[in-house]
């Protein structure tokens, strides 16, 4: 069996970065002190001159990012997803949501997945805050390919993108050939007994369910959701319609994110159980990271158990 | 200054501060205090010192405002409609529904106002990501920003202010619109900002203090402004809340509250005779 590779989605998007500046000169990075964190000190060591670090002041960044976009340049702004999306949210609503411009926000070391800086840092809210703006785009890519694709992606798109990338080193999901579409859910696997929608890391966590329930004789409609906003609610809607119940995994709070979004889609179209595997609105602690998400049940085997309550339920 | 040209500008600033009534006036609400305290800056912004084009809001070369203190937006509107941008009539849109003329600078709304603003604080920002697209085109245009003193009591301010010296963007020129009012009273009392001028010289900005309301003083600063290399201009004006209309000036009061008919009627009648006496 050849090796898994594990990459840390921060570090795709560091090195996409560079790919993508070599190709678009119009494409500006800026970082808050934590470049070497973030990863987009590969960019500013690739370029420089189109690299500016605003120091540890995440609301001037937001806002100087999107002056910065007035003026044609596609800014990527990153720093860590607690900053970004927490402290700078009104920067980030009001001087780039709200004039729609092109910021493409980088925001790294999101989720219990931090690992040892502990709850301070662990930020399971982000997709709440960012979900609730008008226009902004969600990206919560799955491993180092996603990231990369989200990365081309949101370059392109018009408008102002949150890319949510995490510390941890996780096994690769996709090969190269991967075709990536801001929007458009990509279905792993069909099936008719339950479905499973994962983002993020927790992609991979919901293949090693779909392989253990379906060694159960269950039959599993498996979906990775890499697009939070917008929702693309025909998938879910045909999935539910398909299945008759869903399990959300992600590594987020269980309120405001994922399992929010799909919920409320199913609730106006084909109301079916929507069973919720995230943080259960609670705060994180120090601790590995991967010890952590198996406290926070943030694993296969949780998933497993979920999917077996939501065909409970149906 | 040339006695006409000075003529002329007080002329237009008159002008301005007309429109600030008569959009307040018709909305039933807005700012009209810090609006008129910055008529005259804003006159020679411009129609003096920024390279805008009414027919062409969107040049890529044009100088860039960003209204940090949003909130003075009426002013905002009518030096654009005087300038060229829209016709005056429409200031009576003022924050109607549909109305380009939001209550808050809007770019998504009227063309010519670069960049969204009103939420105190993150206009200068803003200022320093343009100043920084002018620095990395090469220099190719400069940005100006106007900001409350009360707003200055906002963090981000002087994280802007520390980044714009650090990185001697002297393209951007912040003029810090002095009338010693905020809502909740004096900005001595509520949470005092002073000295102003040390702390941006300390924050390593070239600093001018002007009188507001003299176009002289404005435009020497201006050119000042210009001369200075290798750091970000702060011009400091002593300015008089609700300037030009003698039962508005140095009242709290009118800091977020609009004229009814009556009020309005003599504050016309105040502003024409000013008009009448520039002409004579």
């Amino acid at each position: 069996m050849a090796e898994v590779i594990k990459t840390a989605t921060r570090d795709a998007y560091g090195k996409a970065l560079v790919e993508l500046g070599e190709k678009n000169k119009n494409v500006v990075v800026l970082d808050a002190d934590l470049a070497a964190a973030t990863k987009t000190g590969a960019f500013k060591k690739a370029f420089p001159e189109r690299f500016f670090d605003t120091g540890i002041a995440e609301s001037n960044m937001m806002s100087l990012a999107g002056g910065l976009a007035t003026t044609g340049y596609t800014v990527f702004a990153s720093t860590f997803a607690m900053f970004a999306a927490g402290r700078a949210f009104e920067q980030v609503r009001n001087t780039i949501a709200y004039p729609h411009l092109n910021v493409k926000i980088g925001a790294t070391h999101a989720g219990i997945s931090v690992g040892e800086d502990g709850a301070s840092h662990q930020c399971c809210e982000d997709i709440a805050l960012m979900r609730s703006i008008p226009g902004m785009v969600i990206i919560n890519p799955a491993d180092d390919i996603e990231a990369r694709a989200a990365v081309f992606a949101a370059a392109e798109h018009d408008g102002p993108v949150y890319m949510r990338f995490g510390r941890l080193a996780v096994p690769r999901v996709f090969d190269e050939n991967y075709k990536f579409e801001i929007g458009k859910a990509v279905t792993l696997e069909e099936g008719t007994d339950v479905t499973i929608i994962a983002t993020g890391l927790m992609v991979n966590e919901a293949i090693e369910a779909t392989k253990a329930l379906k060694a159960e004789g269950i039959s599993v409609e498996l979906i990775n959701m890499h697009t939070i906003k917008p929702l693309d609610k025909e998938t879910v809607i045909k999935a539910a319609k398909k299945t008759g119940c869903i399990v959300t995994a992600e590594e987020h709070n269980v309120i405001g994110g994922l399992g929010s979004a799909v919920s409320e889609a199913v609730c106006e179209e084909c109301p079916v159980p929507v069973v919720k595997v995230g943080v259960n609105d609670t705060f994180g602690k120090s601790g590995p990271a991967v010890d952590l998400l198996h406290i926070y049940g943030l694993d296969a085997e949780n998933i497993v158990k979920h999917a077996k309550i939501a065909i409970s339920k149906k | 200054m040339d006695i006409n040209a000075k003529k002329e500008l007080s002329k237009i600033a008159v002008n301005v501060r007309k429109g600030i009534i008569e959009g307040t006036f018709n909305a039933k609400s807005g700012h009209p205090g810090g609006s008129l305290s910055i008529a005259e800056v804003l006159t020679y912004l411009y129609f003096k010192e920024m390279n805008v084009d009414p027919e062409k809001p969107v040049m890529e070369e044009r100088d860039r405002f960003v209204l940090s203190k949003g909130h003075a937006a009426p002013a905002l509107y009518a030096v654009m409609a005087h300038r060229g941008f829209f016709p005056v009539e429409e200031l009576k849109t003022l924050r109607k529904v549909d109305s380009k003329l939001q209550g808050h600078p809007s770019m998504r709304y009227l063309e010519g106002v670069d960049i969204s603003t009103g939420s105190l604080g993150q206009g200068i920002s803003a200022a320093c990501g343009m100043a920084l697209g002018s620095k990395l085109k090469g220099d190719t245009f400069r940005v100006y920003t106007i900001l409350g003193d009360g707003e200055i009591q906002e963090g981000q301010v002087w994280e802007a202010a520390m980044y714009a010296s650090a990185k001697k963007l002297d393209n951007l020129v912040a003029v810090i619109d002095n009338n010693n009012l905020q809502i909740d009273g004096s900005v001595e009392e509520v949470n005092s900002p002073y000295p102003i001028p040390e702390k941006f010289k300390a924050f390593g900005w070239n600093v001018i203090e002007i009188d507001a309301h003299d176009f002289e003083q404005i435009e020497a600063a201006f050119k000042q402004a210009r001369e200075c290399k290798g750091k970000p201009t702060a011009i400091v004006q002593k300015s008089v809340k609700g300037k030009g209309i003698s039962f508005m000036e140095n009242q709290v009061s009118w800091h977020g509250s609009a004229p009814n008919a009556e009020q309005y009627e003599a504050a016309i009648k105040e502003l024409d005779a000013l008009l009448e006496e520039l002409e004579g």
